[in-house]
């Protein structure tokens, strides 16, 4: 109980202090909204009524506190370009990332975990080190890189796959399919290359271990000593860096919407940002902090759950 | 042993080929034009926001106007079907044409385009630009059903075309909707979706007045890297580029016999704007020296790859009154230096501001070392566009900059004191407001004087007009070659 109440205060703390610092600090950038709506218009007559219409020449402080306000009763705000509500905007796009993130892990832990496991089994081999050797490949090419080769290969070349856009599961589910093959692919199989290399030493270290020489000793294959007692010890150090790493595959993800052009939560920021339009970019921030709280919170729970030590601890 | 390799390799294998086979199924079936673009629209809503990009996909295809100006320059009729105008030129009879009407079936009659001057002069949300275009307007009065009578407080030639853009889009008065997300249009297309989620959807607006619609669907999408685009139409996800950014991929689609492309012209001036407000840029003498030191033809082939048209003056092509003025001032840095030093000018330091977007700061980077050769120092800083919005063209803290003015017809902007170049020039104000209030006929000449006088005064250094670049697949047809206004008109477009 008290881990739980410990937990959910540093949850609201970080949260707060994020939420400070994020909004302090775009408001210290030159230009506002005002600005951006009248574009080529502006004049500095014009700006200052809009600016004063829209509230931004209150105080700082005033338009934190009303926003938290806001928040804390579940609105996000509403944005004065077009008169969005933030939630109206986030959504649907977040389905978007969702979909990437979620199965950009999926595939990176699908590719990373056999992978990792044969290098480690194979490390003094050809085969374990190769595939290692192209893991470190893997990890040295830039995400938008790789996008672009696999588009220029599948999608201008083979013609097998869209280059780029997104179409919703709801209105065609074959299409949003083929729409999402290419950025996937390009964020899981860098996710997998980074996360191959931890597979590999969490567990070499267990084959290190003595319960393994013990397995090994009453006959045991070493592929079924590694699944029965290698996978749950393994599992511990490897749960730490999948967490970690779905933190970086939210910022990844934010580079493979850019170059497949994906409607996500990354596109909104960037042109939110662009616009100076910091009741979007605000609310899309807080968000992601709370979504990567979110993740370190399970984290956190999947050391009980893997780990029996930690149960009988708590 | 190689288990766990050949796992991946079925993986991926069965990933691709899956989505393989289903990424031929969409978009055959029911007739779709997609068209890439660059900016997406902040908003819907034409009237509170100037923003090109709005009246990129609703002037003419959602929005009509009484007159349109197609893509020669010249005006045409739309929803009025002629017009009469007074002896003393501000009175403007305009006779609807009876079928016109909107998508809720109402009529598009004398009280319509009534209730909507009524409603532009009444706004006082209306953005800045079309307050000054409105300012000539004094009244509008039904005389019958189809005939509608303007009333102007002096003569304007600039009026009308101003009609034919923002400031004349109809709207159905009787239509509740919110014009940021919702359209009301009287055009051959309807706002369908916009989310702002890099696509915008219209579709066939049924009952059309005029000739049917060729496509039920129209999809815009948005392209934040012009690259990004490239390849989606490479890879056969669009039909249309709307206007290439990156001129040298004309070439990839030139040698493809699956595209066809356009060259033609846009409203785009790319202008080297100067503060006048800064001492020494208010010397003739330093503004032309300037203007000489640039070889333009060079600079259009390094920024652009020789894609566009060189030009003298804020005019272009197809402005009625174009005069090719592109060498006016000939590229001679010798007689650049004599006359810096004749103004007392041989060190002069600039702060070269320009936002980063790709023709701009390549142009900067051209323009200051062509500027470092006669003895000026031109350091280029780069400015995120908002930033650049606030500070250069709100603010006027700069000396030099780049940016390229899209709008039609914009020249005016000259006349005004408190636009960023800090120019108007009682001479020029004079000439164009005289030009303006003139007859027609006579108006096409004393624009072309007032322009020139932009150039013999050296009121900006105009580099050149950009191209209109459009890549289409080559079963498209029936796009316009030239951009004379700021609607990427999809009224014409077939495919065969």
């Amino acid at each position: 109980m008290a881990r739980v109440c410990k937990r959910i205060a540093v949850f609201a703390i970080s949260w707060l202090g994020a939420s400070v610092l994020v909004f302090f600090t775009i408001n210290a950038l030159p230009g506002n909204v005002a600005e951006a709506i009248l574009g080529t218009d502006a004049t500095p007559e014009r700006v200052a009524e809009l600016s004063a219409e829209l509230g931004l020449d209150r105080p700082i402080w005033v338009r934190y506190l009303e926003w938290l306000g806001g928040v804390l009763h579940g609105d996000l705000g509403t944005t004065p370009l077009g008169h969005y509500q933030v939630s109206e905007l986030l959504f649907p796009k977040l389905g978007v990332s969702l979909w990437l993130v979620g199965l950009g892990m999926l595939l990176a832990l699908v590719i990373a975990l056999p992978a990792g496991m044969f290098a480690a089994l194979r490390r003094r081999r050809a085969s374990g080190v190769a595939v290692s050797a192209l893991a470190e490949v893997g990890m040295a090419i830039p995400v938008f890189w790789g996008g672009i080769m696999l588009v220029l290969v599948f999608a201008v070349w083979l013609r097998w796959l869209p280059a780029n856009g997104y179409v919703p599961i709801t209105t065609n589910p074959a299409s949003w399919a083929s729409h999402l093959v290419l950025p996937v692919l390009t964020l899981g199989l860098v996710q997998a290359a980074v996360l191959i290399r931890y597979v590999r030493s969490a567990f070499i270290e267990v084959l290190h271990e003595d319960y393994f020489r013990t397995a090994r000793s009453i006959g045991w294959t070493q592929f079924r000593a590694l699944i029965r007692h290698g996978l749950r010890n393994a599992a511990v150090s490897l749960s730490t860096v999948a967490g970690l790493q779905f933190a970086s595959a939210i910022v990844g993800a934010i580079v493979v919407e850019q170059v497949f052009t994906l409607p996500g939560v990354g596109s909104l920021l960037l042109s939110a940002v662009s616009t100076r339009d910091l009741v979007v970019v605000q609310g899309v921030v807080m968000f992601l902090v709370a979504a990567v709280l979110v993740i370190n919170a399970l984290v956190d729970i999947s050391y009980v759950l893997f780990d029996p030590r930690q149960r009988s601890r708590a | 042993m190689a288990k766990v390799p050949r796992f991946i390799a079925v993986l991926l294998g069965l990933l691709l080929v899956s989505s393989g086979c289903t990424a031929t199924a969409p978009t055959q079936e029911s007739p779709t034009l997609t068209v890439g673009a660059t900016l997406e629209p902040p908003t819907l809503n034409p009237f509170e926001n100037t923003a090109a990009s709005i009246a990129q996909v609703l002037l003419y295809n959602v929005y009509e106007t009484l007159a349109k100006v197609d893509s020669n320059g010249e005006l045409q009729p739309l929803l009025a079907k002629s017009w009469d105008v007074s002896d003393d030129r501000t009175q403007y009879t305009f006779h609807l044409d009876e079928n016109a009407k909107f998508p809720s079936g109402k009529a598009v009659d004398a009280d319509a385009i009534v209730a909507n001057v009524d409603r532009l002069l009444s706004d006082d949300k209306l953005s800045g630009t079309l307050k000054t275009q409105l300012a000539v307007i004094d009244s509008a009065k039904r005389i019958d059903d189809t005939t509608v009578e303007i009333k102007l407080k002096t003569p304007s030639v600039m009026w009308l075309y101003d009609m034919t853009s923002q400031l004349g889009m109809i709207i159905d008065p009787s239509a509740s909707v919110d014009l940021s997300k919702e359209s009301a249009g009287s055009g051959p297309y309807k706002v369908k979706q916009y989310n702002k989620d890099k696509t915008i959807i219209l579709e066939r607006n049924q009952g059309y007045w005029g000739s049917a619609p060729k496509f039920d669907e129209v999809v815009f999408r948005y392209f934040d890297d012009p690259n990004a685009m490239n390849t989606a139409m490479l890879a056969g996800d669009l039909d249309v580029i709307s206007n290439l950014q990156a001129p040298d991929a004309l070439a990839q689609f030139q040698s493809d016999p699956q595209f066809s492309t356009i060259v033609g012209t846009t409203n785009g001036e790319v202008v080297l704007g100067l503060n006048h407000d800064n001492k020494a840029l208010a010397k003739k003498e330093v503004r032309e020296a300037l203007t000489m030191a640039i070889d333009r033809k060079a600079l259009m082939d390094t920024v652009w790859n020789g894609q566009g048209t060189l030009i003298g003056t804020m005019t272009v092509p197809t402005d009625p009154w174009y005069e090719d003025l592109a060498n006016h001032t000939p590229y001679d840095p010798d007689k650049a230096k004599e006359l810096l030093a004749k103004a007392g000018e041989s060190d002069l330091k600039l702060r070269f501001r320009v936002p980063v977007v790709p023709y701009a700061v390549k142009s900067a980077q051209f323009v200051a070392s062509s500027l470092r050769d006669i003895g000026v120092d031109a350091e280029v800083e780069e400015l995120e566009f908002s930033r650049w919005i606030t500070e250069v063209l709100t603010d006027g803290n700069y000396d030099m900059t780049v940016v390229s003015h899209v709008e039609a017809r914009d020249f005016g902007k000259f006349a005004d004191k408190d636009y960023y170049w800090h120019y108007a020039d009682p001479a020029f104000v004079k000439l164009y407001k005289e030009a303006d209030q003139s007859a027609p006929d006579q108006a096409t000449e004393k624009f072309k004087e007032a322009a020139r006088l932009l150039a013999d005064d050296y009121a900006a250094i105009w580099l050149w007009a950009l191209p209109n670049l459009v890549v289409t697949k080559a079963d498209i047809h029936g796009v316009s070659p030239n951009m004379a206004t700021l609607s990427f008109d999809i009224t014409g477009i077939e495919r065969s």
